[in-house]
């Protein structure tokens, strides 16, 4: 491993000290940081392809029926009967704070509740009401899905960050430092080591 | 900036249904149109939900939302069936953020 490129002080050594103290302790964090993220993405990823697999059943199934409920009318006059709705879609949206990720949090707002059905009755087929009514309890699903979804790519995301600044700390950070001040001691020590002989000869030669 | 409003993108069976339930609907009908409804949407929009086959085009730009809280863009069926593009979006978060896909070999 390679060693920093520093002058073999004292002073330098107590810095490096000082960065290792530093490094060691951060890692520690990082990894409670990374073992506490991931547990948390474990329970919103099992929730999230729990959610997703009922959802793209019944999704498709809702879209099918609408599809065949909209067979039995000309096109135009299910266009005509859903161009304009009876009531709009509004969210609550804010950030929660998972580990740090600044996730989102959806809600569909409880706004006035409108008749769901923006056409007369008189126009259309039964079947349309039915998918509509089924596709508009799977919105609130949808939603739920969609906030889920988006923390776990979010702490997919910020797991793999972690993961990295880990690493580098462990194994490439911790051991430089390391080695460095090996190589510091051991340069101090020679020089003590020098000094030591110096004065002995020198008081081997004031001797004669 | 946002507007707490639920978008849509797709071809034009599968997302009329949602129009009468309020939800704000976009039919793209080729790859360069859903770029830039997708790209225009997601400044005004909290949540995008767009339709598999719409998503495989345009993965590159959807891409680029993931990191971000706003906007969620999502994958769903279209009326002609799953395609399983976002079950594999799960399965590869689970591969990003532990290294091996645990969740869905044990089944």
């Amino acid at each position: 491993m390679a060693i920093l490129n520093v002058n073999p002080t004292r002073m330098e050594l107590r810095g490096l000290k000082n960065r290792l103290a530093t490094a060691v302790r951060g890692h520690k964090l990082l990894k409670d940081k990374s073992d506490e993220t991931i547990r948390q993405f474990m329970s919103y990823i099992r929730e999230n392809k729990r959610l997703r697999e009922e959802l793209e059943n019944e999704v498709t199934l809702s879209l099918r029926s609408f599809l065949l409920a909209s067979a039995v009318n000309s096109p135009e006059v299910i266009e005509e009967a859903v161009a304009i709705p009876s009531r709009s879609v509004r969210l609550k949206c804010g950030t929660k704070n998972i580990m740090s990720v600044c996730a989102p949090s959806i809600e569909i707002e409880e706004g006035e509740q409108t008749d769901l059905y923006p056409y007369s009755f008189a126009t259309v087929s039964g079947e349309l009401d039915e998918s509509l009514k089924h596709l508009s309890e799977l919105l609130v699903k949808l939603v739920r899905l969609a906030e889920i979804e988006k923390t776990c790519n979010m702490l997919a995301d910020e797991i793999e960050k972690n993961r990295r600044r880990v690493n580098a700390l462990e194994y490439v950070m911790i051991p430089e430092l390391e080695e460095t001040i090996k190589y510091i001691k051991m340069k101090l020590d020679e020089n003590e080591r020098g000094n030591t002989i110096r004065l002995m000869k020198i008081k081997d030669i004031l001797k004669k | 900036m946002l507007n707490n409003k639920v978008a849509v993108i797709g071809d034009k069976d599968s997302v009329l249904a949602f129009k009468a339930l309020g939800v704000d609907v976009f039919d793209a009908r080729n790859t360069f149109e859903a770029q830039e409804t997708l790209k225009k949407l997601a400044r005004e929009y909290a949540v995008i939900f767009i339709t598999e086959d719409i998503v495989e085009m345009i993965a590159d730009i959807v891409a680029r939302y993931k990191t971000r809280a706003y906007p969620a863009v999502i994958p769903i069926p279209s009326a002609k069936g799953t395609t399983g593009l976002g079950m594999k979006g799960i399965s590869k978060d689970v591969e990003k953020a532990l290294g091996a896909d645990i969740l869905f070999n044990n089944k």
